[in-house]
């Protein structure tokens, strides 16, 4: 995909989360925005993966740690043809296979359940060991909250991975900055996030989550990179895209109602007034 | 089906349970590749040391986390792997259990975890590492079988058996010596209780090492009660058939554990006779209490799990059955 086609996917998806939001009446808006332009890339771009068969051996794994924004993988799985895109309306309803936080068993294309902090990075982990085991070459993915490494297992999961010099690992950092109950340097800091990484043998790098170019070259950089896992810290705008959701963390946890839904919908189609949509 | 065994208990030879599993674990190694073994900084005494040392490439040393130990296993486990996670039962699933439900139940990753050191009879090291609370715990996570074999013979045959189970399963043992009263050909089929002695007026159920303390207070009654012993090594699932059919033929139960009162075996038992025939009932197990140093003997006797004990619950038993 060229970056325009790209951006206009991602355009697409955040659309579709807030109409998720709305319909589900609760959620988290946020982080689910803040991360449409990265798992756009992923499964665009970078995963090795074939939607028609999700259990294919040979996939690439994408381990969501951070359950709670799951409204951005469920809609990118959907545009990528796992699921049908009307099913994304469903989400927190009775009866969907699209829960508050993601169930590996139900939903095609769901790699492993969380919900609980801290517990994404060391089933990647795992996975990666038996790809190496097996002598494949299919690559591991996880998706991590800067928030969930105030959780000690986050750590284990770092220490275990340097020392096994996990090479077919990459983990992306959500840096958005926000947690729950506020910022996360004023919550438990967390800097210097990067040389934390660094003193436990992973190697770093640094992007802007929203430049496409960027994403994809540190995804590329990352498989050339033999003796250590990689950790992409991803600078990302949480709520981006909607004017007043950005940098805001009182919309960590909430979603928007139906005032507020319509105004950030206009926002996204118009891109903020540049252009005019058919809709207006 | 029962199964007879005489109660000639004299020469018994003393094998750590847990011995049983190290020989399981390089067997299973032996026939299935997939086989896999993580320990906690633990592998000599949780006895994985002979796995590791047979098959290095499928070891690993996960150092003190056992978190991150449950979450790499169900990574594994998702990733087709069987993998066997090894701590002491007080840190997992004391420690872990969050991940337990999370990554490995909620998520149906098949990881065979293993819990040494549980029970009172951990002895000198004291309450922080004597777990009592682990059968409780696991016992009530969807998906998750829990066993609690007898000797080291049943220990290995359990161990085998969980691999070949595909799901999650939780096995727990002790640390000390204990008589291996089953032998190689001794009937074990997970989720089916075993019948070590039959008897009409009482069914002790019990499992661990107090199915050989039960054994010992059915010879001590011997003559005067005529004792049933079934050997409960499954507690999930638990073999409901067992235990509504001891009732009824015998019209007494009294269990028997190495676990909190509370949770357990006894639990799940008077679960079972509450739903189809509530029975007179006694518990034998720690009640409601840590436990403490001492040697291994000294603490059975002092927190209740004698065959004394076992005696004097029967015969409270019998009584309230009469009386009812």
């Amino acid at each position: 995909m060229t970056t325009k086609q790209l951006e206009l996917k991602g355009n697409q998806i955040r659309q579709d989360i807030i109409k998720m939001l709305l319909a589900a009446g609760s959620g988290h808006s946020a982080g689910p925005l803040g991360m449409a332009d990265i798992f756009t890339a992923l499964y665009f771009e970078i995963l090795n993966v074939d939607p028609k068969k999700p259990t294919w051996p040979d996939r690439d794994r994408l381990v969501l740690s951070a359950g709670h924004i799951c409204p951005v993988l469920y809609a990118a799985l959907a545009h990528r043809g796992y699921f049908p895109v009307e099913e994304l309306m469903t989400l927190r309803q009775f009866g969907t296979r699209l829960h508050g936080h993601p169930h590996n068993l139900e939903l095609p294309g769901i790699e492993n359940s969380s919900g609980p902090l801290g517990q994404g990075l060391s089933q990647a982990v795992g996975m990666a060991l038996a790809a190496r085991l097996d002598q494949k070459r299919w690559r591991t993915y996880a998706v991590l909250s800067d928030g969930e490494h105030d959780e000690g297992q986050t750590w284990e999961a770092v220490m275990f991975a340097g020392k096994n010099q996990l090479h077919n690992l990459t983990a992306v950092i959500d840096r958005n900055n926000i947690q729950i109950d506020g910022f996360t340097e004023t919550i438990m800091p967390l800097e210097p996030i990067a040389d934390k990484y660094r003193s436990f043998n992973w190697h770093v790098l640094e992007i802007d989550g929203h430049n496409f170019e960027d994403i994809i070259a540190a995804f590329r950089h990352a498989k050339a990179v033999f003796e250590k896992p990689t950790v992409i810290i991803a600078h990302t705008i949480p709520g981006k895209g909607v004017d007043f959701m950005e940098n805001d963390w009182h919309w960590h946890g909430k979603p928007p109602k139906p005032d507020e839904a319509t105004k950030a919908l206009k926002e996204l189609r118009t891109l903020r007034g540049k252009i005019t949509s058919e809709h207006e | 089906m029962k199964y007879l065994v005489p109660l000639n208990h004299d020469n018994f030879e003393e094998v750590p349970p847990r011995d049983g599993f190290g020989q399981g674990l390089v067997e299973l190694g032996q026939k299935n590749p997939d086989v896999v073994a993580l320990c906690g900084d633990l592998v000599e005494s949780t006895r994985v040391l002979a796995f590791a040392e047979a098959f290095p490439e499928r070891y690993f040393e996960m150092g003190v986390a056992e978190q991150n130990m449950a979450g790499v296993a169900a990574g594994l486990a998702l990733a087709g792997k069987i993998p066997f996670i090894s701590s002491y039962a007080v840190f997992s699933p004391g420690r872990n259990w969050d991940q337990i439900r999370v990554s490995i139940c909620y998520s149906q990753a098949n990881v065979k975890i293993v819990g040494a050191h549980a029970g009172i009879s951990v002895g000198p090291d004291g309450a922080t590492h004597q777990a009592l609370e682990d059968v409780a715990i696991t016992r009530v996570l969807p998906n998750l079988i829990v066993v609690v074999p007898t000797d080291s013979v049943e220990a290995k045959k359990a161990t085998i058996a969980i691999a070949g189970y595909k799901g999650p399963a939780y096995i727990r043992f002790g640390r000390e010596k204990t008589p291996v009263i089953t032998k190689a050909d001794t009937p074990f089929e997970l989720g089916k209780a075993l019948t070590l002695t039959n008897g009409s007026d009482v069914t002790i159920i019990a499992n661990g090492q107090m199915v050989y303390r039960a054994m010992m207070a059915a010879e001590e009654l011997a003559g005067k009660v005529s004792v049933r012993v079934i050997n409960m090594h499954t507690v999930k699932p638990i073999d409901a058939r067992a235990i509504i059919d001891a009732a009824k033929e015998t019209g007494a139960i009294v269990t028997a554990e190495e676990h909190q009162i509370t949770g357990g075996l006894g639990g799940a038992v008077a679960e079972v006779l509450a739903d189809h025939q509530p029975t007179p009932m006694e518990r034998v197990a720690i009640l409601d209490t840590f436990g403490e140093s001492g040697p291994p003997e000294v603490l059975m006797d002092h927190y209740h799990l004698g065959v004394a004990d076992i005696v004097h619950a029967i015969e409270r038993v019998i009584r309230r059955k009469n009386a009812g």
